[in-house]
């Protein structure tokens, strides 16, 4: 079934596949059972990486790239003139196999345009998964998109066979949403987002009373924002996310710098690159509220509502908040540590466990990964005092970390000749 | 100058720490079985492997650290480079010589370069999980192979046990000549003398491989080169995930 015609189709449903950053095959862990193929490791595992330097973990493709939405944004709209094809179900589920034997991916990723109407395609695209699950005794990792619209019955059976759903919602503001996206409303993104976390939660309390009762969306369910194809504000951008991991247990919310895929509509900014830093930038602030303890609102607010593109938001943060360090390394409580810059989770892991064995000094923190040339300004540890954020003054601070030339050991025996020369800094 | 040589298996280095503690003497350098460094002064103190001698090293460590440390000094040893032995029996008698557990210790070198190994070799490992390319042979069974920087394919034999279940492959090591073979029912240890396969770049012979095999490491590289968005291409980032030394076995990367 699979023959050389699928080469053609392959190239057309995986480059519309592209924009879809995700690619995360975490989360679910699950043994291979008796006779089957495949099992779901807790960490994911990506197989290859594509020239762009993004992972490539599952086979990521679209069932069809017909669609009846003309969302200004989306490569596939359908007033875009692309060749269109679509695969059949037994063809996506064959070609999963058979790469899936092969180990060239963890699992499969499946989208698709809109055919006829959301119930339709999210059908067809469920029987992908049945098949997988059923014909093939397929238990490796699946992810699947959810369509924006589609009915609770069907995204409850979706749920039920695949690791991931998600629903994206790619425009951060209702008000945006409308003006690019006409079909769409913000309705329609965050019902099935709704129906996800209520049937996760349901699946959860119903596994603490019987052991075997049916998963649903083991690995939680994610989404993506396109950014810089509107005036949205990283504030907004942030505000949003922050609500979607607390109120909506989102696992991921992925950022894409938004492509100008579509030049032309007028309605989109003239980008000549993509947003790249903006984007990295968001990422950053992401891990900081997902795994450094830090509210939205600290890392940017209504008065400040972009990201510095020059420096990360932690370094930022640490900024404007002079007055909270030098933190001492060998006595500061845990997520007091998770804030210096030039310290992530795993030194804070290193220096809990080394630091009840002896007082540790510059030269152990460096030996277990602390990037010193950003955390000397910040910390105090077991030796002689050094010129940190308090003596110094943050827009010094600043105007060091920036000038890379100045950076290293000896950036604060420099000083003593730089500091003159810089009297007005922004 | 005190030289030891063992037989460079891991009951051997044990065995070596064993003798060390029973003769009050210890090594400023270890000789690895083959390879045929010679002394210019002094003897070497050779070691004969002793597996109850090795078992209660195995124990020493587990009860002064934990058995997680004891696992992590074997996919150290795994490392194979000239040093490690030396590291590890320095490393064991840190573990050994203190009444506290000093694994966590990270204000001290030694800790600190074993963990730094050890992760060297753990990402390895992942490494095999990750680029191993199977090809399907004529006869319906799956060949893959690879020369990894460290010896870690023990490492990463239960990964692929687990998923692969239902079809029998074999992962061989082209530099350390050895592989494993799943039959369905166990994993074996197997050496080949006569292998078809071009050290190249992995491939089995045409003649061995199953008919659709080369249309699927095409359909492969053309999702490899559909997946990539022109307007992000970041030649550094690829080449710092993906190393170079893998591509020659890669389908998406050449063979073809």
């Amino acid at each position: 079934m699979i023959s050389e015609s699928s080469l053609e189709k392959l190239k057309i449903l995986a480059g519309a596949a592209k924009y879809d950053v995700s690619c995360a095959s975490s989360g679910t862990k699950r043994s291979n059972t008796n006779g089957g193929i495949g099992n779901a490791t807790a960490w994911g595992i990506c197989h290859s990486f594509a020239e762009d330097g993004r992972c490539i973990s599952l086979l990521k493709i679209m069932l069809s790239n017909y669609c009846i939405y003309d969302c200004a944004y989306c490569y596939n709209r359908k007033s875009n003139d692309i060749p269109r094809t679509s695969f059949t179900p037994d063809e996506i589920a064959n070609l999963t196999i058979e790469f899936y034997r092969r180990n060239y991916i963890e699992g499969l990723f499946l989208s698709s345009g809109v055919l006829r109407n959301p119930d339709h395609t999210m059908e067809q695209m469920v029987s992908v998964v049945k098949k997988l699950r059923i014909e093939h005794r397929y238990n490796g990792y699946i992810h699947m998109k959810t369509i924006p619209g589609a009915s609770q019955q069907l995204v409850t059976e979706a749920g039920r066979w695949a690791d991931r759903l998600s629903v994206n919602i790619e425009i951060p503001t209702e008000n945006n949403l409308k003006i690019l996206a006409p079909d769409k409303d913000f309705k329609s993104v965050l019902e099935p987002m709704k129906m996800i976390s209520t049937g996760i939660l349901e699946s959860k309390e119903e596994r603490k009373k019987y052991r075997n009762a049916p998963l649903f969306s083991p690995s939680g369910q994610s989404t993506q924002l396109i950014i810089g194809a509107t005036n949205d504000t990283d504030h907004t951008i942030l505000k949003l996310s922050s609500a979607l991991y607390t109120r909506r247990d989102l696992k991921r919310v992925y950022y894409s710098g938004y492509i100008p895929v579509n030049s032309y509509d007028t309605r989109l900014p003239a980008l000549i690159t993509p947003p790249l830093r903006r984007e990295h930038r968001l990422y950053q602030a992401d891990w900081l509220m997902r795994f450094y303890g830090f509210r939205s609102d600290e890392i940017v607010s209504t008065e400040s509502p972009n990201l510095d593109l020059e420096l990360d938001p932690k370094v930022t943060w640490a900024l404007r908040n002079p007055h909270l360090f030098p933190v001492d390394v060998n006595t500061a409580d845990p997520l007091m540590l998770l804030r210096i810059p030039g310290i992530g989770t795993k030194s804070v892991q290193l220096i809990l466990m080394a630091r009840k064995h002896n007082r540790l000094n510059s030269s152990h923190l460096k030996k277990m990964g602390v990037v010193m040339k950003r955390a000397q300004f910040f910390i105090t540890c077991n030796e002689l005092r050094s010129q940190n954020v308090q003596d110094l003054k943050p827009e010094i601070v600043r105007q060091l970390l920036l000038d890379k030339k100045s950076l290293g050991s000896d950036a604060s025996v420099q000083l003593k000749l730089f500091y003159p020369m810089m009297p007005a800094l922004k | 100058m005190n030289v030891f040589s063992f037989d460079n298996t891991f009951e051997g280095l044990l065995t070596l720490v064993f003798e060390c503690y029973s003769r009050k003497l210890f090594p400023d350098e270890i000789l690895s079985g083959e390879g045929s460094q010679s002394i210019l002064f002094g003897s070497t103190t050779d070691i004969v492997t002793d597996d109850r001698k090795a078992e209660r090293v195995w124990n020493g460590i587990v009860s002064r650290s934990s058995e997680d440390n004891a696992h992590r000094i074997y996919r150290v040893f795994l490392a194979g480079l000239p040093d490690t032995p030396l590291l590890l029996v320095k490393y064991i008698r840190v573990i050994i010589d203190s009444t506290k557990n000093e694994e966590t210790n990270f204000s001290l070198p030694v800790v600190v370069e074993v963990n730094k190994l050890h992760q060297k070799v753990c990402r390895e490992a992942q490494r095999i999980h990750m680029f191993t390319r199977f090809q399907k042979t004529v006869e319906g069974s799956y060949y893959a192979s690879y020369a990894p920087m460290y010896d870690v394919l023990p490492l990463c034999i239960p990964h692929f046990r687990d998923r692969f279940a239902d079809q029998p492959w074999i992962i061989y090591d082209l530099k350390r000549n050895y592989g494993f073979l799943y039959d369905l029912k166990t994993v074996s240890r197997v050496v080949f003398d006569d292998l078809k396969v071009n050290s190249q770049n992995g491939q089995l012979h045409a003649s061995l491989q199953s008919e659709d095999e080369k249309l699927f490491q095409r359909l492969w590289k053309q999702y490899f080169k559909s997946i990539c968005i022109e307007e992000r291409r970041n030649d550094k980032v690829h080449r710092q995930f993906l190393p170079k030394r893998f591509w020659k076995y890669l389908p998406e990367k050449g063979v073809l």
